[in-house]
């Protein structure tokens, strides 16, 4: 048994630190004050980290190994692979910014789905472009399986209808993967998700939102008025198969979970250190003998924040090598993401709290980290969705029973 | 002296293992090994490598070591470079077989609970499962070449999941050979190692708490102080496991000279006075109070002789203990609200359809999984010799928060039930009010 990183990560976890520190850190607050202003250093930035990411294995925020090859029979070795490199890429990204990190270009939630799910040729015409996700309506949020956008097959085409509301990259994006039914009466195994291009005239960008946080990131409303789209932009399968259900959608979000928990612990780490360098000046925080009863309240505080932030980041490493080596990681994914979305959120606004006035104010980021980290224990699933997977899980029941 | 893995043999996976256990079974039944064993004086070493195949190598001296050898240590671990949560084969088997005899420790509980003593039939199936060959290097007739903290972190774990007081009662003997593998002087192991291995191994104990509010153990009030070859101790110590059973204690007490000091004190040492100290729980642990009143010690009673020992890692080692102790209470608190909450019925329906109950389930798990996943973090860096003070007080931090709110949750979730002594879950409640107090008893 071992639990530390494997030094064949150095690589990436440097590259990703050093972007995070020199480039994304200087132009942070830039973004957040200016919201919507299009962060055009990303440019660069994805330019020469996609290089970075290829070696490792994967893209931002990419399944990567939603398309490995098994080969039955085949001895199976243990490995630490692309989805560990991915979360503390991820990590590391986040540490310097986490509303840039969701504007890099091409690292969409769509760009996932389209990884985990296209086929080839729907691979070669939008593997490169860089794809938003549209799931959230008005009036459907983590009750994905009661979406009302419908998509009605007309010849070579489907018609779709509907409002598609917290769209990430939206704006920015070139395509994205909107999740549609085909049948209201059937519920979720109707639901499909298809590929609409930014420039298709029946999706029209209705607006862009102002938030608590991640300013740097667009959050985008679409209006899809009989919005065609060619029936060989359907991803998945095209039937409509009751058993399998939800599969082909929603296994999405069994390899993301970690990856937005990873978002979370980038976060923490950047709040705690700010955080120990200020404190660092009026009270030891390197005194790990001392009981913790006897230690100021700031001391006992701080410590309790870094034992949740390890015991989280040590789940999102159980979670990544779980996925790796093909281990079933639904719960251990739902896990790592309560854990991280709680943490995240209590230990950036503890931080602020510790540093009083200073770090409520614009002149440090603290304040600005625990705005960007409550996202993060909402989207892809809020906290008490991840408690009702995990719940369901342990006692052996399903939607209809443990609602 | 049979090791209880026959229930193992059938599991394919284990047949090799379970081979080589069966050869050496045979071996220490055999005559041979009974006239080794029968021998004590003269066999200084014996070898065997269950890994290895089943060589066994015995080297016996004419009798009469020499004065000053190095003293037997387990090597660290190679450090790993590979990311990896499975336990080995090796530990899986452990694992199993202390999970077969955890069962009737589990049935047992509540009445040793009530009774302050653990029945003599649940010591000498304990005893069968000769857990000290695990802990013990090879020099010193164990099985061991390298650290095995993980292994040790995995075994009380699992003894707690049986149940914690008794988890305590049973692996303190261990704990304190843990504690002589880490840091005795050559003539301390070679007196006291063996006894572990014998039929009716040694009890014995570690004595540190002392009966003050915001205890810490870098301030103590017990004190041994130089006089003459020896030492003489005086001060008070309580929470003390097995206080009535215990051949001896190690008892920590500071020095002048070089700080906190771990003593081997005979039961029977003039100026102990040794008294039952009953407390919240951890009834099974038969805890106990030890008073010091001018107590002499000789020098060969310091663990180490004055070398080597190290009071951090001792702590550090200890925290451990309890943190295992407090992941395995906690998955048996889990283990027991699921189906109570499937089973019970309100308002028509199972009370684990509301996610006011099942939401609770969930932070369970969710809290639990910290716990463990950080003390086997800090236990495989331990085990390949990195430092761990940092993860042993972190770990230590989230077992002694999260594992009451475990307990208290696990009364909770039964209602009134929770809190009658028919069902376990008040004893756990007990029992974990424990963690985040004591440092006595386990040391891994």
């Amino acid at each position: 048994m071992n639990l530390e990183v494997p030094n064949k990560f150095k690589g990436v976890l440097k590259t990703a630190y050093s972007a995070a520190e020199i480039l994304l850190r200087p132009i942070s607050r830039k973004y957040d004050v200016g919201e919507h202003t299009y962060p055009k250093e990303l440019d660069i930035l994805a330019a020469a980290l996609s290089g970075a990411n290829h070696a490792s294995g994967g893209a931002i925020g990419g399944a990567t190994s939603a398309r490995e090859v098994v080969v039955p029979g085949a001895k199976k070795v243990l490995k630490n692979g692309g989805n560990m490199s991915n979360c503390l890429n991820i990590q590391g990204i986040s540490y310097g910014d986490v509303g840039l990190l969701l504007s890099f270009p091409g690292q969409g939630l769509g760009n996932a789905a389209i990884a985990a799910v296209s086929n080839d040729e729907q691979l070669s015409r939008f593997g490169k472009m860089w794809a938003a996700m549209a799931i959230t309506e008005p009036n459907v949020g983590s009750d994905s399986a009661a979406i009302t956008a419908t998509a009605r097959k007309e010849g070579n085409n489907y018609i779709l209808n509907g409002e598609k509301i917290f769209v990430t990259s939206g704006e920015r994006c070139d395509c994205v993967v909107v999740w549609a039914t085909l049948d209201k009466e059937i519920g979720r195994a109707a639901i499909k998700s298809f590929i609409v291009l930014r420039s298709n005239p029946g999706m029209k960008l209705e607006r862009v939102e102002k938030k608590l946080g991640i300013r740097a990131s667009d959050t985008a409303a679409f209006v899809l008025t009989d919005c065609v789209v060619p029936a060989s932009d359907l991803l998945g399968n095209p039937e409509i198969d009751v058993k399998k259900g939800f599969g082909g959608v929603m296994e999405t979000f069994d390899n993301t979970r970690p990856f937005v928990a990873a978002m979370a612990l980038g976060c923490m780490q950047a709040a705690i250190e700010r955080t120990r360098e200020i404190l660092s000046e009026k009270i030891n925080l390197k005194d790990h003998k001392t009981p913790i009863n006897k230690l100021k309240a700031a001391q006992a505080t701080f410590y309790r924040m870094e034992a949740d932030y390890e015991a989280a980041r040590l789940l999102v490493l159980r979670a990544a090598w779980m996925a790796d080596n093909k281990i079933p990681n639904s719960m251990e994914a739902s896990i790592c993401k309560a854990k991280a979305g709680r943490v995240g959120v209590e230990i950036t606004l503890k931080c602020v709290e510790l540093c009083s006035s200073l770090g409520y104010s614009y002149q440090e980021l603290l304040e600005k980290w625990s705005r960007d980290s409550k996202i993060l224990d909402i989207f892809e699933g809020t906290q008490q969705i991840q408690q009702l997977i995990i719940a369901r899980r342990m006692l052996g029941k399903g939607s209809s029973e443990l609602k | 002296m049979a090791v209880n893995l026959a229930s193992l043999i059938g599991n394919p996976k284990n047949k090799n293992l379970a081979k080589k256990f069966t050869a050496f079974n045979n071996f220490l039944d055999s005559s041979i090994g009974q006239t080794l064993g029968l021998r004590k004086g003269f066999v200084k070493t014996l070898y065997y490598g269950a890994y290895g195949g089943t060589k066994i190598v015995s080297m016996i001296s004419g009798g009469g070591g020499s004065a000053k050898a190095d003293p037997a240590r387990l090597a660290a671990k190679t450090p790993s470079d590979f990311f990896d949560l499975n336990y080995t084969e090796e530990q899986i088997m452990v694992q199993e077989s202390i999970k077969q005899y955890g069962l009737k420790v589990r049935e047992a509980a509540e009445k040793v609970d009530e009774k302050f003593e653990i029945p003599q039939n649940l010591w000498d199936e304990y005893y069968a499962l000769e857990l000290a060959y695990f802990q013990i290097p090879e020099s010193l007739g164990g099985m061991m070449k390298e650290k095995n903290t993980v292994t040790n972190m995995m075994t009380v774990e699992t003894l707690a999941h049986a149940d914690l007081g008794m988890a305590l009662a049973l692996y303190t003997s261990n704990s304190v050979l843990n504690a002589l593998v880490r840091w005795g002087s050559d003539a301390q192991q070679k007196s006291l190692v063996p006894k572990f291995l014998e039929p009716k191994p040694t009890k014995a104990s570690i004595a540190l708490n002392e009966p003050t509010a915001l205890f810490s153990p870098y301030e103590l009030a017990t004190t041994a102080e130089k006089s003459g070859n020896g030492y003489t101790i005086n001060g008070l110590k309580n929470m003390v496991p097995l206080h009535g059973i215990a051949d001896y204690f190690l008892v920590i007490a500071q020095t002048k000279e070089s700080g906190p000091q771990a003593f081997i004190v005979n039961k029977g040492a003039a100026g102990l006075t040794i008294t039952a100290d009953r407390g919240m729980g951890l009834n099974s642990a038969q805890l106990g109070q030890l008073k010091f009143d001018n107590v002499k010690v000789e020098a060969s009673a310091l663990l180490g002789e004055g070398s080597g020992f190290n009071y951090e890692d001792y702590i550090n080692y200890s925290k451990l203990g309890w943190c295992a102790l407090a992941v395995g209470c906690c998955q048996a608190v889990l283990d027991y609200v699921i189906p109570y909450a499937n089973d019970r019925f309100a308002f028509g329906e199972p009370i684990s359809h509301r996610q006011a109950v099942a939401f609770i389930i969930a932070d369970i798990k969710i809290e639990m999984d910290s716990m463990r996943i950080l003390t086997q973090r800090a236990a495989a860096k331990a085990e390949q010799g990195m430092p761990f003070a940092k993860e042993a007080f972190l770990a230590h931090i989230m077992c002694s928060d999260k594992s009451m709110q475990i307990g208290s949750n696990g009364v909770q979730l039964l209602g009134g039930h929770g809190y009658i002594r028919d069902f376990p879950v008040q004893r756990w409640y007990r029992d974990l009010r424990a963690v985040s107090i004591a440092l006595n008893g386990v040391h891994i």
